[in-house]
């Protein structure tokens, strides 16, 4: 099967920003905290996307910005999807009472916007890492909880799920060999949104002033430290802003061939 | 006088999009010609893939989806709608032309009150007031003998029952009184009890009005109820056309003559040996609800032998199965298996249990991980249950392909990329490779074209034959009952209302049930519908 | 009673118990994080005696039921007692910023629902066809965007690019209803931004959805022309999910406008979280946290409401 130009391009742009996360060190062409031209610069040969509101280097801060955007929401989507994914085959296989207690609980966290709860719990705890990427993680592990129960449900009702409970199959079989291999595709698809979410909220958050906390400083963090900027026509927010935007975009059009992918195995026959 | 509907060398085509792929064109049909005089009844017969549903549907110059009527000549009264105007076909739809399709329970619109839809059509050509469309509706109603013909159009379509949203939907196609009215699979989807009356209930409402008709089905001895000429189909290119009289008693080509002498499989039932199974006096019920869904159920399969059990949607043959497997433990009775009690509970059940009794089910689809192969679907269970590994392994699943008669060619190949007759075959396979000494087929062949049925039925019974293996063969299909049982078990509403050697269940006295049952199967001779319904009037006159 | 009240009463019962249920959590919940509430808020340096004095000012001594069992008591008469920061009465702080939040967001809401119906339709009826991947594109770029992301991108455009707005939006009570308008145009168009893309997207479905049925086909097959089959047998079996996808999408307007007020220091209900946030003010937090969950609440009960009545076999039972 042909690999459509948008999905290449997403492939492509997620690579280098993942790339450039890892290898900030050695590729940011100026130290994070250096004060490096005047306050405000336009690009130029020497500062390609222009200083700060302190005069810092913005593609430098970008790039180590993006590393830390990228861990945390790296983390916290691993945390989410592991959870989630653990307690969603749960329900599904073992039914009963497990199920009803899991999916009232999950029920109840998504009664209330996760930014309303991240909100009023960050109110209390201190806004470090760890905390941070706990709070995203165990918030969203809910929405991946009600796709994996979904997509195993529908699959343990299935003939060939049946059959071999009936030839005798254990659990583990039943959920690594019957189950899961069925499931991977929007797994994975879903990975790429939780990602994008888990994104797009420590970036809010860190915007708010309740995430990344200075010395670090991520992309959102970026976009509150300069938009005051914007009022004398100073682009320097929009970079920070652009990179989100753009790393999401680009995990998304990802996500999107994955997801078209499973759609077409469901249906009809491969030759 | 020229014939209402002409076809000439139609050829029709389609584009799929399948998502990541390019474009992929495929011919559906290919130089089809048949024509229909006024007043006559066409049969449109073929297996799934004929392309039957198609020309039928070109009779409106309606393609689905992606498809395109690219060749060839469709007159309707003369005029080629092949060339005709939106606006032009428009007119003739719900107008010269209605149909009725084969699931009227989703052709009907959830948000509408029966009435206004069945006079939908008449309103929208301006054919004749509300007030007369309505008296024509409700005597519509009654002809097809609906239940409160007057008040029947007030309820919405979920408040009546499969049989008679399909009349009304035929009512529906009669309302605007139509040159021609096109009837897809109308019975199919219906119970055999059911498919009668409502057959009788077209055939009387076609030769009242006068209409013409294309009576679409894969059941050749349905379509020979009701047609006067019938059209042989086989991937989209015609294979026969003649009489009903021709295609049914004196058929020309090959693949009629197979389709005429389907579900003749005849098998001499066995003389009685050892009970491998016995259920007794099971009663089981779904949890949460209180409805025994099976009552004091008592059976037995004996050994190399095929029990049959036979009847309708919601008699409770498909919980028997599941009684039998352990899947659902019954609420009282109990089942004995090669000489030994079963537990309820599939969990208390030994290794040895769970091998010698083996499962076939109806849907081949869904019974096979669509991500294994072949190899691993057929070889699990030789490694479970046998420690079979490697080579042996595969060596004993190419065995068992060839026992199924299926080549090497397919041992490493996806479910995907197997035909609806070979999928069922290596399920087949799958239950074998456990050397069981009972097989229970749900409806194995029900989704199957009729002739690739044939073939699984022969099949079966070959293995039988080899193995020595006890099947517990459930279905709704009568004619598959006779082809295949030793002993037959008529339930109905989870009782067996009748239980015994084949030919015993199948010789009068009947019971009223059993009685119904058998004479509301299809019989491939013209004038079987007539007699049937002559029968049972006599008889209704003389209780 | 008419089994389809006996399901609209039992789900509205249910939306008041679900609620509750948030208000304990919110509530409680918080306590049981690890660590000392008292020392969370007034940070490592905090004086024992300043300790002690928040930890009776929160009740913290106090068993914890009770203490949620008076607040509740309280709260339902409409007394949600004092900031922490400055000892100002809670509930009349936010009586004032509820408005503007209100006004902001059914602004949003008036724009952002026709337009979204409207793109949806006609993405549907294109389906596959240009204007469809058009529309599906733009949105799936929007839908990738953060709020506060989309509002610079909005204001760089209309206050720098294309001079048409100021970047801040602040109202007043003596100003008329257009000058208010005017003020909050900005936002709003951001706003009805983020929300339009999913709901579109949402509403594209539900009816392409509809559209497969094979009522849509039988209809075709009467003669009837594409509006009429659209307009008689496609939107009355749409209007339910499209009206639940709308009300739905409505809820993102609850997160969105806390972010968006940030971005445009507007004075309401989201700021006044926000900075209570960051000075870790706990009453005020817990109060605008729930009125924001039970307006979210509200809002779900709603979409559920308008699907049961709107489904015929509910209405019309065997």
């Amino acid at each position: 099967m042909k690999m459509p130009l948008s999905a290449l391009i997403g492939i492509v742009a997620t690579s280098a920003f993942v790339l450039a996360a890892i290898f900030a060190q050695w590729i940011a062409p100026y130290p994070i905290d250096a004060a490096a031209g005047k306050v405000w610069e336009a690009p130029s040969e020497q500062f390609w996307l222009g200083t700060d509101t302190i005069g810092r280097d913005i593609l430098s801060r970008l790039i180590y910005g993006g590393q830390i955007t990228i861990f945390v929401a790296l983390a916290s989507s691993l945390l989410s999807f592991s959870l989630g994914a653990f307690f969603g085959f749960m329900a599904a296989v073992r039914g009963g009472w497990v199920d009803l207690f899991l999916s009232r609980l999950v029920d109840l966290m998504m009664a209330v916007p996760a930014l309303i709860v991240a909100l009023v719990v960050l109110s209390v705890l201190p806004l470090n890492l760890l905390v941070l990427i706990l709070l995203m993680g165990i918030l969203d592990s809910t929405r991946v909880f009600r796709l994996s129960r979904a997509v195993a449900t529908d699959i343990t009702v299935m003939d060939y799920v049946e059959a071999a409970r009936l030839r005798g199959e254990r659990q583990g079989w039943i959920i690594f060999r019957e189950i899961l291999p069925n499931a991977l595709s929007p797994l994975v698809a879903e990975f790429g949104l939780r990602f994008i979410f888990a994104v797009l909220f420590i970036s809010t958050l860190s915007f708010l002033g309740l995430g990344i906390q200075p010395p670090l400083s991520d992309w959102g963090g970026m976009v509150r430290e300069n938009k005051d900027g914007l009022v004398y026509g100073k682009a320097a927010a929009m970079m920070p802003a652009a990179a989100i935007a753009v790393l999401a975009i680009s995990v998304n059009l990802v996500a999107d061939w994955v997801l078209s992918r499973t759609a077409s195995l469901k249906g009809g026959r491969g030759g | 006088m020229a014939d209402l509907l002409e076809i000439r060398n139609l050829r029709i085509e389609a584009t799929s999009y399948p998502p990541g792929e390019k474009p992929r064109h495929v011919v559906l049909v290919d130089d089809v010609s048949v024509s229909l005089a006024k007043g006559r009844v066409l049969g449109l017969i073929g297996e799934s893939g004929a392309g039957k549903s198609t020309i039928g549907l070109s009779a409106m110059a309606y393609g689905r989806g992606g498809v395109r009527l690219t060749g060839g000549q469709v007159l309707l009264n003369g005029r080629d709608l092949l060339k005709a105007c939106p606006a032009g076909l428009r007119s003739l739809r719900g107008h010269q032309v209605t149909y009725v399709a084969q699931s009227a329970a989703a052709a009907f619109n959830p948000a509408w009150r029966l009435m206004d839809q069945v006079i939908e059509a008449s309103l929208q050509h301006r054919l004749m007031s509300r007030k007369a469309a309505e008296a024509r509706a409700v005597d519509l109603f009654r002809r097809l003998g609906l239940p409160d013909p007057t008040t029947f159009g007030r309820r919405y379509p979920h408040q009546v029952s499969g049989g008679q949203l399909q009349r009304a939907m035929t009512a529906m196609a009669l309302c605007p009184r139509p040159d021609l009215v096109i009837f897809d699979e109308p019975t199919t989807a219906l119970d055999v009890t059911t498919q009668i009356e409502v057959l009788a209930a077209i055939k009387e409402a076609i030769r009242d009005t006068g209409v013409a008709a294309l009576y679409i089905s894969h059941d050749l001895a349905v379509v020979a109820q009701v047609a006067d000429d019938i059209l042989v189909l086989r991937g989209g290119r015609q294979v026969e056309y003649g009489t009903a009289g021709q295609i049914i008693n004196a058929p020309q080509e090959a693949y009629t003559k197979a389709l005429v002498s389907v579900r003749s499989i005849h098998h001499v039932e066995k003389a009685l040996s050892d009970a491998v199974l016995r259920v007794e006096g099971v009663t089981a019920r779904y949890r949460g609800t209180n409805l025994d869904v099976l009552k004091g159920v008592t059976i037995e399969v004996a050994a190399g032998q095929t029990l049959a059990v036979v009847g309708e949607s919601g008699s409770g043959k498909s919980t028997l199965a599941r009684v039998i497997t352990g899947l659902l433990p019954a609420t009282a009775g109990r089942i004995l298996f090669a000489g030994r009690v079963l537990p309820a509970e599939l969990a208390a059940r030994s290794k040895d249990d769970l091998r010698e009794l083996q499962m076939i089910y109806q849907m081949a689809d869904t019974a096979m991980n669509p991500r294994q192969t072949v190899a691993t679907i057929i070889g699990r269970p030789l490694e479970f249950y046998f420690g079979l590994k490697g080579e042996a392994r595969r060596k004993r699943v190419q065995e068992l392909l060839d026992q199924i008669e299926m080549g090497s060619g397919y041992i490493d190949r996806y479910p995907a990329e197997l035909s609806g007759g070979q999928k069922q075959r290596v399920c087949i396979a799958r239950a074998l490779a456990a050397k069981p000494k009972l097989i229970i087929c749900d409806e194995v062949t029900s989704a199957l074209d009729p002739l690739v049925a044939d073939g699984i039925l022969k099949l079966l019974l070959d293995l039988q034959a080899r193995e020595g293996v006890a099947y517990l063969f459930i279905t709704h299909d009568l004619a598959t009952v006779k082809a295949i049982a030793d002993k037959i078990a008529v339930l109905y509403r989870g009782e067996v209302v009748r239980y015994g050697a084949k030919t015993d269940v199948l010789t009068p006295p009947f019971d009223d049930y059993t009685e119904l049952l058998l004479s509301s199967v299809p019989e491939m001779e013209l004038g079987w519908l007539e007699g049937v319904l002559a029968n049972r009037r006599m008889e209704s006159a003389g209780n | 009673m008419h089994p389809i009240l006996k399901l609209v009463v039992q789900r509205v019962a249910l939306g008041l118990l679900l609620l509750l249920a948030v208000s304990f959590v919110l509530f409680l919940g918080v306590e049981m994080l690890p660590g000392d509430t008292a020392q969370a808020i007034l940070g490592q340096r905090a004086t024992p005696v300043a300790l002690a004095n928040l930890r009776e000012a929160l009740g913290l001594n106090e068993p914890a039921l009770t203490r949620y069992l008076k607040w509740l008591f309280h709260a339902l008469q409409g007394d949600l007692g004092v900031a922490l920061t400055n000892g100002k009465d809670i509930a009349q702080a936010i009586g004032q910023r509820f408005g503007n939040t209100l006004f902001l967001a059914t602004s949003a809401g008036v724009i952002a629902v026709p337009l979204a119906i409207m793109l949806g339709l006609i993405a549907a009826r294109y389906n596959g066809r240009w204007p469809d991947k058009l529309i599906s594109g733009v949105t799936l770029a929007t839908i990738s965007l953060p709020e506060f992301v989309a509002a610079y991108f909005m204001i760089f455009l209309l206050t720098q690019v294309v001079p048409l707005f100021q970047p801040v939006a602040m109202v007043f009570p003596g100003m008329s209803f257009w000058q208010k308008l005017h003020a909050v145009a900005l936002p709003v168009i951001v706003l009805v931004m983020v929300v339009l893309a999913h709901m579109m997207r949402m509403t594209r479905a539900a009816i392409l959805n509809v559209m497969q049925s094979a009522y849509i086909e039988t209809a075709e097959l009467k003669g009837l022309t594409p509006m009429q089959v659209i307009w008689r047998h496609a939107l009355p079996n749409a209007v339910a999910p499209i009206i639940s996808v709308v009300v739905i999408n409505l809820a993102y307007l609850v997160v969105g406008v806390v972010v968006v007020e940030v971005v445009f220091s507007y004075n309401a209900l989201g700021q006044y979280l926000v900075d209570h946030v960051a000075k870790r003010d706990l009453p005020v937090v817990q109060a605008v946290g729930i009125l924001f969950a039970a307006v979210y609440i509200g809002l779900n009960i709603l979409a559920d409401v308008i699907g049961i009545v709107a489904n015929p076999r509910l209405r019309h039972p065997k």
